[in-house]
Order: structure tokens, then sequence, then C-alpha cells
């Protein structure tokens, strides 16, 4: 019994030690993971998101961290697997982070994104652009600095329907994963916005000619092409088009937004529309970052570099703005509150999709693609 | 059949028609090399495709010299040509040499996996030695204004190819049937050692083989890299499949053979385009193959060998 008694006075004095603890100002390390492919064969696309993180968080360690809390990183590796990402996930939750940037690849952030979810922790990937994860809603947790795949599509679908005024359209593919993906996506949602769609046909990638189809689109009378693909089948459709006088707009997607189609195409390309993400080169704090980056690590940044700073500085920002770490008002800021960031100023939408960068429309005009605001 | 055509009209058939045309001849300028070659030493080059590709390589890169020098348009697509039949002939004549002649009495897929290997050696050669890009291909081509109020139906570079085709099938079959060394050539072609017997140089007719079989795979090229506007050198890996395609549909070792198996193919593969869905193209292009082969063995103008067993 006396010693029960010593047990709870002692008890009561440690309670009592810990409650003016949490009175006092908090000055423990704010903890924030990073997990994604850092070893394997997909490792180039998650090392370079470890690095904007280093940056990002040393930056704001030197300015005296968030609220006086420092930021210390937590990184894990999940190789783009799903098994190893659970078990990333569940290390990151018992190391007690507040935020995840990450994870890399789509299936594998879908397989973390539960326990995080569990555990109230904000998870924002600058990578995994399968439309449901999102979408779905199932995910309140989850937010990214990246477009979604189905936003190209939504992009050009919307741009020939209610920019160029299209009516009829023609829908060409590559049968490949990319370029049939992107051909259905734009079927699908130019059909939603009333246009009609009169042809829609995959070609033989690498064929040297294709007047018969190019025959075909003629047939149909249609107003508008779209091809969803890479730049080679691109441009010898479209001086096979203009070859037979067919003068009608030409939208495709980011495989053919690139110098290369210029340079094959030559005149032909000229008036060409295509969407890619977009234009960041010349935002200073782009510019900036990548300029740390071959100071720090003595090289050019890796893919989602960009989109990975964004995402630390938009969790730091919300944590900042929120005042504290607590869930509820982190994901609120990070829905309410607009951030600089090297891809412009961003926030993001209630599915946690980010608003302000995304695809634009380019046009080839005088030998260039010009970004269309 | 009546059903479509009166639902798109005689005009349409027409374009489709000549699209094909102009495919088969494209086909057809690379199926001549096979078919030369196979006629002879039975065996299936499948490097030819990759002496195609070099030759549009090596027009590209002198053309691009020439044109830069300020030469006249016309000598400078002249000159080009030269310089790419001369590469690829020297091409052509090597690779018998060194990669087929030392098989010749082996077995004989010890030739084909020996053919297969010196096309993927000089895909990557290209790749390592020139690009892994696609090029813009200029054209020096000319243009006729009389086409102008047909360029619906064909352009100037398809009908510049359907006349050499026609006029290459023409020139060999008259060097086979007229000349001495087409002489030479059939009686190689018959038995090897046979006609070592009576005096035929064996090994320099398969080397004169080679050299006009890859003289005409760069005239094909430059053609129809100008008809592209690009290149890239995967491009003969693609073409060559179809146009050996072509060249057994017409019966393998048969000039006048090769070209119809071409326009066979072209037109199946650009009405069936038009008609029904480009998604099935190669399907097509297999259906006839497999039909013509069931009925007829050896292909449309294909002799009838029998082979004793």
């Amino acid at each position: 019994m006396k010693r029960n008694v010593i047990i709870l006075a002692v008890m009561s004095v440690c309670v009592a030690l810990v409650v003016t603890g949490c009175q006092k100002k908090d000055t423990s390390a704010i903890k924030i993971g990073v997990a994604g492919a850092h070893s394997g064969d997909l490792a180039s696309y998650g090392l370079p998101s470890v690095n904007a993180a280093k940056l990002v968080a040393e930056a704001i360690n030197a300015k005296g961290g968030i609220n006086g809390r420092k930021i210390e990183l937590v990184i894990e590796d999940d190789q783009c697997k799903p098994e190893l990402a659970t078990n990333a996930a569940s290390k990151l939750v018992s190391r007690n982070v507040v935020a995840v940037i990450g994870h890399i690849c789509s299936g594998a952030t879908k397989s973390a994104l539960g326990i995080y979810k569990d555990s109230k922790i904000v998870t924002i990937s600058p990578s995994a652009t399968n439309p449901p994860l999102t979408q779905s809603g199932e995910y309140p947790n989850f937010f990214r600095t990246i477009a979604p795949d189905d936003a190209q599509a939504k992009l050009a679908a919307t741009f020939l329907a209610q920019t160029l005024k299209l009516k009829t359209i023609a829908v060409l593919h590559d049968k490949g994963d990319y370029g049939k993906g992107f051909a259905e996506l734009v079927k699908q949602f130019a059909e939603e916005q009333g246009v009609t769609v009169a042809l829609f046909e995959g070609v033989n990638p690498g064929a040297p000619d294709y007047s018969a189809v190019v025959n075909k689109i003629g047939n149909a009378k249609v107003d508008g092409v779209v091809w969803g693909g890479y730049h080679p089948e691109a441009s010898k459709l479209v001086q096979q088009m203009k070859d037979k006088g067919m003068n009608i707009p030409f939208i495709s997607d980011d495989g053919v937004k690139d110098n290369t189609f210029i340079e094959v195409a030559g005149k032909y390309a000229e008036g060409v529309y295509a969407t890619g993400p977009m234009d960041t080169s010349s935002n200073p704090l782009a510019i900036m970052a990548v300029e740390d980056h071959k100071k720090k690590f003595g090289e050019e940044p890796g893919a989602f570099f960009l989109n990975a700073y964004a995402a630390t500085l938009a969790v730091t920002n919300a944590i900042a703005k929120a005042g504290s770490t607590d869930y509820d008002k982190v994901t609120a800021a990070l829905r309410s509150e607009y951030v600089d960031t090297p891809l412009g100023k961003i926030s993001f939408d209630q599915k946690g999709d980010v608003v302000g960068f995304g695809f634009s429309v380019f046009q080839v005009q005088n030998g260039k693609y010009v970004e269309l605001k | 059949m009546k059903g479509l055509l009166k639902d798109h009209g005689m005009d349409y058939f027409l374009k489709l028609f000549l699209s094909g045309t102009a495919k088969g001849s494209i086909y057809a300028l690379i199926a001549l090399g096979y078919t030369m070659v196979y006629g002879i030493i039975q065996l299936i080059n499948f490097a030819h495709g990759e002496v195609y590709m070099i030759g549009g390589f090596t027009a590209l890169i002198f053309g691009g010299f020439f044109y830069t020098m300020g030469m006249p348009v016309w000598m400078v697509l002249l000159l080009s040509v030269i310089l790419a039949v001369l590469f690829s002939a020297a091409f052509g004549f090597t690779i018998e040499r060194i990669a087929y002649r030392p098989l010749r009495n082996k077995p004989r897929l010890s030739a084909l996996i020996s053919a297969i290997g010196i096309s993927m050696i000089l895909q990557n050669f290209v790749l390592l030695a020139q690009t892994e890009k696609y090029l813009s291909y200029p054209s020096y081509l000319p243009e006729f204004a009389f086409l102008q109020p047909f360029r619906q139906y064909i352009n100037s570079t398809q009908f510049i190819i359907l006349i050499v085709t026609a006029a290459i099938m023409v020139f060999l079959t008259a060097l086979i049937k007229f000349t001495r060394i087409g002489k030479a050539m059939r009686a190689t072609a018959q038995d090897k050692d046979m006609a070592q017997l009576v005096g035929v140089n064996i090994n320099q007719v398969i080397s004169i083989t080679f050299i006009i079989g890859s003289a005409l795979a760069a005239i094909g090229g430059v053609l129809i890299c100008s008809y592209m506007g690009q290149i890239n050198y995967y491009i003969g890996f693609v073409a060559g499949i179809k146009a050996f395609v072509a060249a057994v549909l017409g019966g393998i070792g048969s000039i006048p053979g090769a070209v119809l198996g071409s326009f066979i193919l072209g037109w199946t593969e650009s009405l069936g385009t038009g008609y029904i869905s480009s998604d099935y193209e190669d399907a097509f292009a297999f259906i006839i193959l497999i039909l013509i082969l069931v009925l007829k063995p050896d292909g449309i103008l294909g002799k009838n060998q029998k082979q004793k067993v």
C-alpha cells in the first residue's frame, strides 16, 4: 500500500512535469517523412524528391524553422513496390511524422495511403498521377503537386469544344498505353461536351504511309483531328493531311509537345496544338531551386524535383499558417492557402488536386511552341 | 461491298486505291531486294531493311553537305543518291562476304541467324554512330505542277516512287532474262554446284546480286524517307517486315511476284483501313497472306519447287 502511494506520488510529479513541459513553447523538431523509390530501377524518380525536401528543410531551418521548431526529415525507401510502401508507411507512422512527401509511384502511394489515413497524416505526392487517388474521395489526407493523368485529356477536350468550337472530330491513336489512353479520355470528355466523334481509330506506329487513314479523315468530314501518341507519327499525319489540302486543327498531347516534332515536321508543324505541362522555366523560384540543387549536389536536378520542392513548401507553409501540426488545421490550410512555389502560386482543391499548376495548351507559331493563355 | 461503295462513292474508293498503290510501291522497292537474294541463295536477308535505312541516312548526310555548299537541288539529289547507292552496295557486298559466304554450305538456319544478327548490329551501329532521335528528312524531289489538281489522290513523291518501282521491275526482269550475268544468276539459282561445273563464277554472281539488291534498297531509302519526311535507325525493321510479307505473298524469288505481292498488300491495307478500320491493318495483311499461302503455298507467282525428302 505504501509502495503504491510512492508510485502514485512519483507518477503525479512526472505528469506535472510533462504538463508544464507542454505549457512551455514546443521546440521539438517537426518530423516530415520523405518516401519513395530511393533504390532499385526507379530510384531516379524518387531521389530528386529527397534532394528537394532537403533543400527546403535546410532553407527553413536556416531561418529558424517554423514557429521556432526545426524540421527533421525522415527518409524511407519503398522502391516503388506496394508491399515495401506499406512497411515504409508503418515506419514513418511509428516515428511520429506529421506529414509525408511521397510516395512516388501511384501503386506504392495507394497501398501506403490507407495507413497514413488511419493515423491522420497529411500525404503530398510529387508524382503519383493515377486519377482515382484524389477523385475517388477515399483519401482526404492525400494531396499532389502534379496533375492527374486525365487532366491533359480533359483540357484538350474542353479546348477543342469551347475555344475552337469544333462540332465533329476524328480521334486517332498509336495503340500504345499512353496514346490510346489519352485518345479514349478525349473521346469521352469531348462527347460529354456535345462533340461528335466521327472516327476513332488506332494506326500502326512506324508505318511509312498514313494516306489511307488521312483519306478516311477527309471522307468523314470532320472539323478537327485529335492524335494520341508521339511525334514521329504526328508529323507524318500532319504532313500527309496538309499535302491533301486539309487545313483543319490538329490537337495532340505531351508526346507531341516536343521540339523534335517541330524540327521533323518543319513547315507542316505550324498551327498544331498540343497540351503539355505548364512552362515553369521562367519562374524565379524554379530557377533558384535548380541553382541551389546544382550548388549543393553538383548536378542538374532529376524528375519531379520541382514538384517535390513545391510539395514540401506547401506542407511547411500550411503548418506555419495553421500554427500547429494538427491534422485538421493543416489540411484546411492546404486547401485554403496559396503558396508561391517553383510551379507557380498553388493551392489544392477539395479532392487534393493541385490548383494553379497543370497542363496548358500550346500552339506551334513561327516554329516554336507558344503557351496559349 | 456494293453497299460500302454506295455509301462513300467511287471517288473515295479511287483515293483509297491510289493510296494503296503508293503504299504498295513503297513495299515493292524493298521487297525486290529480298526476293532477288532469296531467288539466288534461298536466304532471307533480314539485314536488307537496314541497308535501306543506311541508304537513306547516307543521302541525308551527303545531301545536307552538298546543299549547304550551294549546289542546285537536282545536283544535290543526283549526287546524294549516287553516294547512297555506292555506300549501300558496299554494305551489301561486305555483309555477304563476312556474314553469309562462310556459312554457305552450313545448314540454312545458320545463315538466317547470321542475317538477324547483322540486322541488329547495323541498327545499333546507326543508333550509336548517328542518333536515336527522329531526324527531319528534306525532300529534294521535284514537285510536278501537273499533279497539283490531283493532290487529293496522289502527290508528286508518291508518283515518283510508283514510276521508279515500275522502272526497276522492268530493269531487273530484263537483266535476268536477257543479259549474260542474268543467265549466270538463273544458273546459280537453279543449281549452284552445276553452275560452278560449267564455269560460272558463283561467288561473283552472288556478290553482284547483293550489290544490285542493296543499290536498289538505297534508292528506296532515299525515296521513302523523302516521302515520310523523317528518318530513324529503326525504320528499316518496320518496313522490312512488311516488304518481306509482300515478297512471300507474291512468291519469294520472283521479281514480278514481289511487286504484285506488294501492291496486293498495299491495297488490302488501304481498303481495309478505309472501309473497316485501321486498327486491324496488320490483321488484314496477314489474313491475306495466310489465305494465299493456303491456296498457293509458293505465293502467287512463285514456282512450285518439289523438295526431295
